[in-house]
C-alpha cells in the first residue's frame, strides 16, 4: 500500500503518521508537499493534524483553498480513500468533503489526553478490523473538536449511518459525561456518504505501538490495508 | 478605478454555541456589570479595495465575505463600506 501524508505549512504530526504507517503498520508512506498537485498511484491520503498556516481565520481554512486540497478533491472523487486527523478533519470540512463544522471546545480548554471512541460501524474501509462496538483508547489534542452541523444535516448524517466513531464509555455508553467538547451527538469520527472519506478528531497515529501506551490506533490503519490489499486481489 | 474601505464583520449565528461571547458574559455579569444581557464574540476585518463603482465594490466584498472569511455553516457576516 501506498499512502500520502500531506504536509501543510503548520503540519505537527506528519512525522508521526509517516512513522504509524511506514514503520508500525510496515508500508510505504511518502511526504506530499501542499504544493503538489498530483496524488496519482497512491491508495491512501492522510491528511495530518496540526496548526495548517497557523490555523488563521478558521482551522482549516487556508488548506482548504492550497493546491494540494484540488488533488485530494479529485482523488476522493474518483474513489481514493482520504483520512483526515485532526487538523486533517477540520480541513476536510472546511472543504466540504465531510458536511459541518468545527467550534471551540464547550468548556474553552485545549484538550489533550486519552479519549474512548465507540466505533460505530465494522462494514467500512476504515473500520473493517474491529469488533462491532469496539470502543478504541486513542489521544486527542484540540481547542477546536466541537463538532456542529444543523438540524437537518445531523439528521442525514444520523439516517445515513455516517457516524463512524462516538465519543464513549469503557463499556461502549454515550452521554454527555463521555462527551470531552461538546460534539454534537458525542461525534467523534465521520464517513462520508460514498465510504472513501473518513476525519476524525482522535490521533490513531498516536496509538499505534505498545510503547505508546495503546495499540488500538492500528485497528483503523490495519483497515485501511485490508481493503486495499483484498480491493488489488479483487482487481487482478 | 474608485478606492473604497470596507469592513467586514464575522460572528457565529444564533444557534451556534459561543463559548468565548458566553464566557464574557458570564465575567461581565460576575463584576457587576448587570446591565450588559449578553455577549456574542466575533472578528472584524478592515479591507481596502478598488472597484469600478460601489455595486461592484459591494458584490466583491459579498464573495470574499461568503467564500474566504466566514464559514456560512457556523457565521454571517455584515460589511460597512466608504469611498476614499
Amino acid at each position: 500500500m501506498r499512502a500520502a501524508v500531506i504536509v501543510f505549512p503548520g503540519s505537527n504530526c506528519d512525522r508521526d503518521t509517516y512513522w504509524a504507517v511506514e514503520h508500525a503498520l510496515g508500508e510505504s508512506a511518502e511526504f506530499v508537499w501542499h504544493r503538489d498537485t498530483s496524488l496519482s498511484g497512491f491508495d491512501l491520503v492522510i491528511l495530518p493534524g496540526g496548526f495548517s498556516y497557523g490555523d488563521y481565520l478558521r482551522t482549516g481554512a487556508f488548506a482548504s483553498f492550497s493546491p494540494v486540497t484540488k488533488a485530494i478533491k479529485s482523488f476522493a472523487e474518483n474513489g481514493g480513500l482520504v483520512l483526515g486527523i485532526c487538523n486533517g478533519f477540520q480541513v476536510l470540512l472546511e472543504c466540504g468533503l465531510l458536511p459541518g463544522a468545527m467550534i471551540p471546545n464547550d468548556h474553552l480548554r485545549f484538550i489533550c489526553s486519552d479519549v474512548l471512541i465507540r466505533t460505530e460501524r465494522t462494514d467500512t474501509p476504515f473500520s473493517n478490523e474491529a469488533e462491532t462496538g469496539q470502543v478504541l483508547r486513542i489521544p486527542v489534542a484540540h481547542f477546536e473538536g466541537n463538532y456542529f452541523a444543523d438540524k437537518t444535516v445531523l439528521d442525514r448524517i444520523e439516517a445515513n449511518n455516517q457516524v463512524l466513531f462516538r465519543y464513549s464509555d469503557s463499556n461502549g455508553n454515550v452521554s454527555a459525561e463521555t462527551n470531552p467538547n461538546g460534539s454534537a451527538n458525542n461525534i467523534a469520527g465521520l464517513i462520508n456518504e460514498r465510504g472513501n472519506v473518513v476525519g476524525m478528531m482522535p490521533h490513531p497515529e498516536r496509538a499505534s505501538e505498545e510503547v505508546l501506551g495503546s495499540t488500538d490506533g492500528m485497528v483503523i490503519f490495519k483497515s485501511i490495508l485490508r481493503y486495499v490489499e483484498e480491493k488489488a486481489v479483487s482487481n487482478v | 478605478m474608485k478606492y473604497y474601505r470596507a469592513k467586514v464583520t464575522v460572528r457565529k449565528t444564533e444557534t451556534v454555541a459561543d463559548p468565548e461571547g458566553k464566557t464574557i458574559s458570564e465575567a461581565l455579569s460576575r463584576l457587576g456589570y448587570q446591565n450588559i444581557k449578553s455577549v456574542r464574540s466575533g472578528k472584524v476585518f478592515f479591507l481596502e479595495l478598488e472597484a469600478e463603482d460601489k455595486a461592484a465594490a459591494e458584490t466583491l466584498l459579498e464573495t470574499v465575505s461568503r467564500d474566504i472569511l466566514s464559514n456560512p455553516i457556523i457565521e454571517k457576516f455584515a460589511f460597512e463600506i466608504e469611498e476614499i
